[in-house]
C-alpha cells in the first residue's frame, strides 16, 4: 500500500526503477534481429512476431529461432519502440524465452518479467504506473507462439483479462466481489491488485481504452447479487413450506422494506417478539415502540396496514397479534 | 535561479526575518523592501499604481483565483454563465474549468489553427457580451512555446466589455509583456519561470475589476490574498523580474540564435520535425518529434548524458488521447509519442549547445537501433 506521505512528496518515476532495469535500458543484451541465414545455421525456424503500434506508444517485434524437432527456443531477440521500462522488459523477456520450449514460454507472464527485473524480492522493479509497459512483452510471446503453432492468437487466451498489469481475469474479479461482498472499486483494487497499476481498467478515460472496466463489473455484479438476494429470501418458495427461522427472516425483510420506513417517519417502530407456527396460521407477535405505542390507530389502522403487507407479500396464513 | 536573486533574498531568511505587516520595528524595517520589490514587478509588466499585483504562491493559484472568483461573483449571480478558454491551456486552467462546470458554469474550449495558434477570428465567433463571463487564454503555450496574439484577443474582449485573463507563466522574460499596451483584466505568472524562487507567483488585476479572494482571513495584499507575506520570495521575485526584462533583448537575439543553432542541428539528423514556426515561437523553446524514437526513452538517454529535456509523451501521462495542438496542426498521430521539449535560458552557452547537439544525435542513433524500424 502506498502511504499518503509518499503521495504528498511525489517524485520521479525513474528513481523507482531497480538497478537491473537501469542496466537493461542502457545495455540491452538481446536487442537486435535474427536473420534467415542465422536461423538456418541453427537449423531453426525463424518466427517474427509484431505486437502493438507506434500510434499507441508501444510497439515490439520479437524474433525467435525455434528448433522444429523439440520446439526449443534457441535464440530470442527483439526490437522495441517504447520508453525505458519497455526496453528493459523486452530485454529480460527475450532472455527468459531462450532455452524454453514454445509451450513453456507461453507460461511467462508480465508479472514474471517484472519479478526478473527486481534487485531484491521485496521491492518492485518499476513503479505501478509503469507496469503496463511489461504487458506488451507478454502479449508478443503469445503472438510468436500462435505464429509458430499456426493457430489464432485468441485460442491461446484461456480467460478474459480485465487488468493486464496484474493479470486479473473477469472471472476472478466477479468471484472476489461475491465472496467478499465488496461494495467499492477501492476494495476490488485492494483484494485483487486489478487497477492498482496503470489504472486504465478502473473506469473509461484512463491511459488506454479497455474492454471491461471495474466500475461496470462492480455495478453489474452488485445488481446480480441484489436480484439473487431478493429471489433467495422470498423466492417462489411458498411461505408455508419454510421453517420458523426462515419465516422470521422473510417477515423481518418485509417489515424493513415496506412497513418500518413509514412508522419511523412518525417516530414509531415495531419489534417482532415471537412467532408461532400453527396448523393453518402463522402468528406474528409484535410490540409497538416509540410514538406507535400510545397511538389510537395502533390497534386498528396501523395493525391492518402491517398485516396487509405481510399477507400480500408473503402469505394469507399470517396473523399479526399485538402484545 | 539567478545568483543575484538568491543574494537579494538571503538577508530575509536571517537578520531581516521580521513580519512586514507587524507594528514593531523588527517587522516594519522589512516593509520598504516589499515596496521596492513591488515597484520592480509593476515596472516589469508596466502596470499602473492604481492596478493590483497580488503576490501569491504560483500561477496555478492566480489562475484558480481568477476562475473561481469570476464564478462566485459573475457566473453565480448573473446571466453570464460561460467561460471561454482553449483546448491547449495548462491543466490548472482546464481542470479548474472542469470543476466549475460541475458547479454550473458553461465552458467553451477553443481549438488552435493549423499554425497551433488561437486566432481572434475563432474567439470572435464564440463570445457574447450577454453570456460570456470570462475569456481565459494563455499568452504562450507551455508545450509548443507558440506565442498567441494576446493583444488582438484581449482587445476583442475589451471592445465588448468582457473580462479577459491571460496565463503569462511562459511569457514573462521570453517576450515583452505590457499590460497597458495589451488590455488584459487579469494576468498571472510564476517567478520560477524567469529564474526567480519557486513557490512565488503574481496576479495582476486591472484597476476597477473586482473579484473575491481565494484565501480569506487576513489583510495582507490589501485583503486580496490572506496569509503572511513570503518576504524573501517577494524580494527575489522583484529582482528576477527586473533581470528578466533587462535580458529580453538578449533572449530575442542571443538565446534565439543558440536555439536556432540547436534546432538546425536536430533537423539535420533526419526524420525530425519541429512543431510550430520559429517566427511564432518563444525564442528559447524547441518541441521536436523524432521519428521512431519514443519520447521518454529519449529523455532517459539525454538525462544520462547530462541534458535535461522534458516530454509531453503519453507513456508517462494519464491519458493516451492525442494532443489537441498536434491534431489541429495535422501532425501525424505517431508523433504523439515521439515529442521532446528542449528549453534554453540566458545562462545557456554555445559550448552547451554544441554538446547537446552531439548528445542528441548519439541518443537518436542508439534508440533507432533498438526501435522497430519499419513500423
Amino acid at each position: 500500500m502506498k502511504m499518503a506521505k509518499t503521495d504528498l512528496i511525489g517524485g520521479s518515476l525513474w528513481e523507482q526503477y531497480s538497478s537491473v532495469v537501469n542496466d537493461r535500458i542502457e545495455n540491452p543484451r538481446h536487442m537486435g534481429e535474427i536473420t534467415e541465414e542465422e536461423a538456418e545455421r541453427m537449423n531453426a525456424r525463424l518466427i517474427i512476431a509484431d505486437f502493438g503500434a507506434e500510434v499507441c506508444g508501444d510497439a515490439i517485434r520479437l524474433y525467435w529461432a525455434v528448433d522444429p524437432k523439440n520446439d526449443m527456443i534457441l535464440d530470442a531477440r527483439y526490437k522495441t519502440f517504447g520508453c525505458g521500462t519497455a526496453i528493459a522488459s523486452s530485454d529480460i523477456m527475450a532472455e527468459m524465452c531462450i532455452g524454453r520450449t514454445v509451450d513453456d514460454a507461453l507460461n511467462i507472464t508480465n508479472l514474471d518479467v517484472e519479478r526478473a527485473l527486481r534487485d531484491d524480492e521485496e521491492r518492485a522493479a518499476i513503479p505501478p504506473q509503469k507496469m503496463h509497459c511489461s504487458v506488451l512483452a507478454y502479449d508478443v510471446i503469445k503472438k510468436a507462439a500462435s505464429l509458430y503453432k499456426g493457430v489464432d492468437m485468441a485460442s491461446l487466451e484461456d480467460e478474459e483479462i480485465v487488468c493486464e498489469c496484474a493479470r486479473v481475469s473477469l472471472g476472478t474479479i466477479k468471484d472476489v466481489i461475491r465472496i467478499n461482498d465488496l461494495h467499492t472499486v477501492d476494495e476490488i483494487i485492494h483484494y485483487t491488485k486489478a487497477g492498482a497499476f496503470c489504472k486504465s481498467c478502473i473506469r473509461p478515460g484512463g491511459h488506454e481504452k479497455r474492454r471491461h472496466y471495474l466500475v461496470d463489473i462492480l455495478n453489474e455484479v452488485r445488481q446480480e447479487m441484489e436480484n439473487e438476494k431478493v429471489r433467495q429470501e422470498i423466492g417462489d418458495r411458498s411461505f408455508a413450506s419454510m421453517n420458523l427461522i426462515q419465516k422470521h427472516r422473510a417477515v423481518e425483510k418485509i417489515l424493513n422494506e415496506k412497513v418500518r420506513p413509514s412508522l419511523l417517519k412518525e417516530g414509531g417502530d415495531i419489534e417482532v417478539v415471537d412467532m408461532k407456527d400453527g396448523e393453518e396460521k402463522t402468528q406474528v407477535f409484535i410490540h409497538y415502540l416509540g410514538s406507535c405505542a400510545g397511538c389510537p390507530s395502533s390497534k386498528t389502522g396501523t395493525l391492518a396496514f402491517i398485516e396487509s403487507f405481510l399477507k400480500s407479500e408473503l402469505s394469507d396464513i399470517i396473523e399479526v397479534i399485538i402484545v | 535561479m539567478d545568483p543575484a536573486v538568491k543574494e537579494a533574498m538571503d538577508p530575509f531568511f536571517s537578520q531581516m526575518y521580521g513580519n512586514p505587516n507587524s507594528l514593531h520595528s523588527f517587522g516594519s524595517e522589512v516593509n520598504p523592501y516589499i515596496r521596492i520589490a513591488l515597484d520592480r514587478l509593476y515596472r516589469g509588466i508596466n502596470a499602473r499604481d492604481e492596478d493590483d499585483i497580488v503576490i501569491n504562491s504560483c500561477a496555478t493559484e492566480g489562475n484558480n483565483t481568477v476562475l473561481k472568483g469570476v464564478y462566485y461573483d459573475v457566473i453565480r449571480n448573473s446571466e453570464k454563465k460561460v467561460i471561454v478558454t482553449t483546448q491547449v491551456e495548462h491543466p490548472c486552467i482546464t481542470q479548474t474549468c472542469k470543476f466549475l462546470e460541475g458547479l454550473g458554469a458553461r465552458v467553451k474550449y477553443l481549438p488552435v489553427d493549423e499554425d497551433g495558434i488561437v486566432t481572434p477570428e475563432t474567439l470572435e465567433k464564440q463570445i457574447d457580451t450577454d453570456a460570456t463571463a470570462l475569456v481565459s487564454i494563455m499568452w504562450t503555450n507551455n508545450e509548443t512555446g507558440l506565442v498567441f496574439p494576446i493583444k488582438e484577443l484581449a482587445s476583442l474582449c475589451r471592445e465588448r466589455g468582457i473580462l479577459f485573463h491571460t496565463d503569462a507563466a511562459q511569457a514573462i522574460g521570453k517576450v515583452p509583456v505590457d499590460v497597458q499596451e495589451t488590455p488584459v483584466d487579469f494576468l498571472t505568472f510564476s517567478a520560477h519561470k524567469f529564474h526567480g524562487p519557486k513557490g512565488v507567483g503574481g496576479l495582476f488585476i486591472r484597476n476597477g475589476v473586482r473579484i473575491p479572494p481565494l484565501l480569506h482571513g487576513g489583510e495582507q495584499m490589501g485583503g486580496k490574498r490572506a496569509g503572511t507575506l513570503n518576504t524573501p520570495g517577494i524580494v527575489g521575485t522583484g529582482v528576477a523580474m527586473e533581470l528578466a526584462v533587462k535580458y529580453l533583448d538578449y533572449e530575442d537575439t542571443e538565446v534565439r540564435r543558440l536555439r536556432d543553432k540547436l534546432e538546425d542541428a536536430i533537423l539535420s539528423i533526419g526524420g525530425t520535425q519541429v512543431i510550430g514556426s520559429r517566427r511564432l515561437r518563444n525564442p528559447n523553446t524547441i518541441l521536436v518529434s523524432i521519428k521512431n524514437v519514443e519520447g521518454e526513452a529519449m529523455i532517459w538517454d539525454l538525462n544520462k548524458n547530462g541534458v535535461s529535456a522534458s516530454t509531453g509523451s503519453a507513456c508517462a501521462s494519464e491519458s493516451l488521447e492525442p494532443n489537441p495542438t498536434f491534431v489541429a496542426m495535422n501532425i501525424d498521430e505517431d508523433l504523439a509519442h515521439t515529442g521532446i521539449r528542449l528549453s534554453l535560458s540566458r545562462f545557456t552557452t554555445e559550448e552547451e549547445i554544441d554538446q547537446a547537439a552531439m548528445i542528441i544525435k548519439k541518443s537518436v542513433e542508439r534508440l533507432r537501433r533498438i526501435s522497430v524500424s519499419n513500423n
